[in-house]
C-alpha cells in the first residue's frame, strides 16, 4: 500500500469537508452542547438546589444499588460533590463516545456516499490507486478529525467542569483514571467502529441521506449505555470499560478486515445511478 | 491480443442484476486512432469505457489496453489511460488548482514538477486566470476543459472521452474538438471517443463503431460503412453542355445503372468505384467537357439511421 496516496486522499477529503459549512456547523453545535452547555447547566442546577431536595427517589435507589468500588470513590464527599462527581465522571461519559462517533460517521458518509452522490468519485476511481488505498484514505479522512475533535472536546470539558465545580470542590477533581482509559482505549475503538459501519453502508447506499440515516443508528447502543447508567443498570467501571473497548476493537478488526478485503471499486460504480 | 492494437476487446459482456447491458462486444483500436463509439442514450457507451478502464469487471470476455489485461492488471491499465468522465467529476468546493493538484499527487507528482504541470495545463486550456476560483463557479465549458486537463495530467498514451462536447455551446464544443484534434495529430495519442454527435464523429474519427442495446451493429471507417450500405457508387457530373444527345449517350452506356437529373445536376449510378474513370473516358471521348466529377457521399447521420433501421 502506498501511504502517499492514502494521505493525499484523506487530506483532500478533510479539505472538502472544511469547505462544507452544512456539515461542520451542526457538528460544532453538538460539540458545544456536549462539552459545555449540558455539563454547565447540570452542575449549576445541583449547586443551586437545596441539599435536602437533591435526594429524590430515583437518586436514593441509585445510591443504594451502587457498587462498593463506586461508594469508595465518593466517600467523604458532600452530597452535592458526590452528585457532580457522578454526573461528570459517569453520566456524561457516553456522550463523549457519541461525539467522535457522530464526527467520524458524518465525515465517512460525506467522503464516501457524498462523493458518490456528487458524482466526483468516478474520476478518483480511474486513478492508479488501489482499492485498499482508496478505502484507507477515506477511513483516515474520518478517523483523524474525529480524534482531534474528541480530544479538544475532552480538554474543554475538563476545564469547564473543574471551573464550574470549583466553588464546591475547591480543587481539580476531574479527570480520573476512567477518563484516561476512555480517551485512549474506547474513543478510538468506537470511532473506528462508527466509521467502519458508515463506509460499508456508503458503498451500497444511493445517496448521502440514505447512508447517513442508516449508519447514524450506530449511536443507539451508546444512548442505551447512557440510559442504563442513569438507571443504575450498569456503570462504567474501569474493568467494564476495558472489556467494552476490547469488544469494540475486535469488532473493528473484523469490519475493517472484511471491508478492506472485500471492497472493489467496481461495486461503487455498479451502485452509482 | 494483437500486437498492433492499443485497445482490444474480445466478447465483452456486462450484466447488472442479471440484465445484460453489454453484449459480446469486440473491437481493436490501433495506435494514434480516434475511434468513435456512437450510440443512443443507454446503448452502453459509458459502461464500455468503465469495462475498458479497469474499474468495472466484465461478466464475461476480456479486454486489453496497451497489452494490460483489464481483469488481472487493472492498476497497470489505469496508469496508461486518462478518462474524461461523462459528468465533470470535479470537486466543486475546491479550486481548479486544488483539483489538479489532488490528481497530480495521485499520479506521483510533487513540488515544482507538480506546479509546472498544473500551470502548463491551465495555460493550454485557457484557465490560468481562474486557477484559484472554486470549480463550483465555473461554466459547463470551463468544467469540461478542466476535466480534460485532469484526464491528461499524467500524459497518458490512451484517452477515453465520454461525450466531451455534450452540453456545450457551439463555440465551446469547437474549442474542445480542436483540442482533441491536436492531441491526436501532434501527440499520437489513441483516443476512444463516445458521442452521439454524428458530425463530431465524422470530423474527428478515423473509424467508428455503432452500438445499440449493448451490441455493436456496425464497425469501420465512415466510408467503409457507407460502401457496405450503398453498394452502388453514385457520382455527380458537372458537364459544360449537357444536351439531350449527350444525356442519352450516357444513359445507354453499359456501366451506367441509373441516371437522374436533379436541379440541373446529373447524378449517375455506377456498379463500382472502378467505373468512374471509365465513365469519364467515355464522356470525354464523346466530346463532352467535364468541369467536375464528385462521388456522392452520405452523411454519417444517414449511415447511422440506415444501419439502425436495418438491424431492427
Ligand atoms: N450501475 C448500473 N446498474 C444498473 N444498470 C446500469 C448501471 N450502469 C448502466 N446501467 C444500464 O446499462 C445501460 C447502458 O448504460 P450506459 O450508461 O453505458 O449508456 P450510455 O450509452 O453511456 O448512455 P448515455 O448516452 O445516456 O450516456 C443502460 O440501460 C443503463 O440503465
Ligand atoms: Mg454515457
Amino acid at each position: 500500500m502506498n501511504w502517499h496516496n492514502v494521505i493525499t486522499i484523506a487530506r483532500k477529503d478533510i479539505k472538502e469537508v472544511r469547505e462544507n459549512k452544512s456539515i461542520w456547523i451542526p457538528m460544532i453545535v453538538v460539540f458545544l452542547i456536549f462539552s459545555v452547555v449540558l455539563p454547565v447547566i447540570f452542575i449549576l442546577a445541583i449547586l443551586h438546589t437545596a441539599e435536602s431536595e437533591l435526594m429524590t427517589e430515583p437518586m436514593k435507589t441509585f445510591f443504594q444499588n451502587m457498587p462498593t468500588s463506586l461508594t469508595n470513590q465518593i466517600a467523604g464527599m458532600t452530597l452535592e460533590q458526590q452528585m457532580i462527581y457522578l454526573a461528570v465522571t459517569y453520566f456524561f461519559a457516553p456522550l463523549f463516545l457519541i461525539l467522535p462517533l457522530m464526527v467520524s460517521n458524518i465525515f465517512a458518509v460525506d467522503s464516501f456516499a457524498g462523493e458518490k452522490e456528487r458524482k466526483t468519485i468516478e474520476a478518483l476511481l480511474y486513478t492508479p490507486t488501489t482499492d485498499k488505498e482508496l478505502i484507507m484514505g477515506k477511513l483516515l479522512a474520518a478517523f483523524v478529525p474525529s480524534q482531534i475533535i474528541a480530544w479538544i472536546g475532552f480538554v474543554i470539558y475538563s476545564i469547564v467542569v473543574n471551573l464550574t465545580g470549583y466553588p464546591t470542590f475547591g480543587r481539580i477533581f476531574f479527570p480520573g483514571l476512567l477518563w484516561v482509559v476512555l480517551m485512549l482505549w474506547i474513543v478510538p475503538a468506537v470511532s473506528l467502529f462508527g466509521l467502519g459501519v458508515s463506509v460499508l453502508v456508503s458503498i451500497k447506499a444511493k445517496s448521502f441521506q440514505e447512508a447517513y440515516q442508516i449508519s447514524g443508528s450506530v449511536v443507539l447502543p451508546f444512548i442505551a449505555i447512557l440510559l442504563m447508567q442513569i438507571f443504575g443498570v450498569i456503570y462504567l467501571s474501569i474493568w467494564f470499560t476495558l472489556v467494552l473497548g476490547l469488544l469494540f476493537w475486535v469488532v473493528d478488526w473484523i469490519i475493517l478486515y472484511i471491508g478492506t478485503k472485500k471492497f472493489r471499486r467496481g461495486e461503487i460504480i455498479a451502485n452509482m445511478v | 491480443m494483437t500486437e498492433t492494437n492499443v485497445i482490444d476487446a474480445k466478447n465483452l459482456v456486462r450484466e447488472f442484476n442479471g440484465k445484460r447491458v453489454i453484449n459480446r462486444v469486440s473491437f481493436g483500436i490501433k495506435e494514434g486512432e480516434i475511434f468513435g463509439f456512437l450510440g443512443p442514450n443507454g446503448a452502453g457507451k459509458t459502461t464500455t469505457v468503465r469495462l475498458l478502464s479497469g474499474v468495472l469487471a466484465p461478466t464475461e470476455g476480456s479486454a486489453w489496453v496497451m497489452g494490460y489485461d483489464v481483469r488481472s492488471e487493472p492498476l497497470e491499465v489505469r496508469k496508461v489511460i486518462g478518462v474524461l468522465t461523462e459528468t465533470s467529476s470535479l470537486y466543486e468546493r475546491l479550486s481548479a488548482k486544488e483539483n489538479l493538484a489532488f490528481f497530480g499527487h495521485l499520479y506521483g507528482l510533487d513540488g515544482e514538477m507538480l506546479n509546472n504541470r498544473i500551470n502548463e495545463l491551465l495555460q493550454f486550456f485557457g484557465l490560468q486566470e481562474k486557477s484559484m476560483d472554486k470549480v463550483g463557479t465555473f461554466s459547463t465549458g470551463m468544467k469540461k476543459r478542466l476535466s480534460l486537463a485532469r484526464a491528461l495530467f499524467h500524459d497518458p498514451p490512451v484517452l477515453f472521452l465520454d461525450e466531451p462536447t455534450s452540453g456545450l455551446d457551439p463555440e465551446g464544443a469547437r474549442l474542445i474538438r480542436n483540442h482533441i484534434n491536436e492531441l491526436s495529430k501532434e501527440e499520437k495519442r489513441t483516443i476512444f471517443l463516445c458521442t452521439h454527435n454524428l458530425e463530431e464523429a465524422k470530423e474527428l474519427c478515423s473509424r467508428v463503431a455503432i452500438i445499440d442495446n449493448g451490441k455493436i451493429i456496425a464497425i469501420g471507417s465512415p466510408e467503409d460503412l457507407e460502401r457496405d450500405l450503398w453498394q452502388k457508387t453514385e457520382v455527380e457530373v458537372n458537364l459544360d453542355e449537357a444536351n439531350n444527345e449527350m444525356l442519352k449517350f450516357i444513359r445507354e452506356l453499359e456501366i451506367v445503372m441509373n441516371m437522374r437529373i436533379d436541379k440541373e445536376k446529373i447524378f449517375i449510378e455506377l456498379g463500382s468505384q472502378n467505373d468512374i474513370p471509365v465513365l469519364v473516358e467515355e464522356i470525354v471521348h464523346k466530346g463532352g467537357r467535364i468541369f467536375s466529377v464528385n462521388q456522392v457521399s452520405h452523411s454519417l447521420e444517414e449511415i447511422y439511421f440506415r444501419i439502425r433501421e436495418e438491424k431492427k
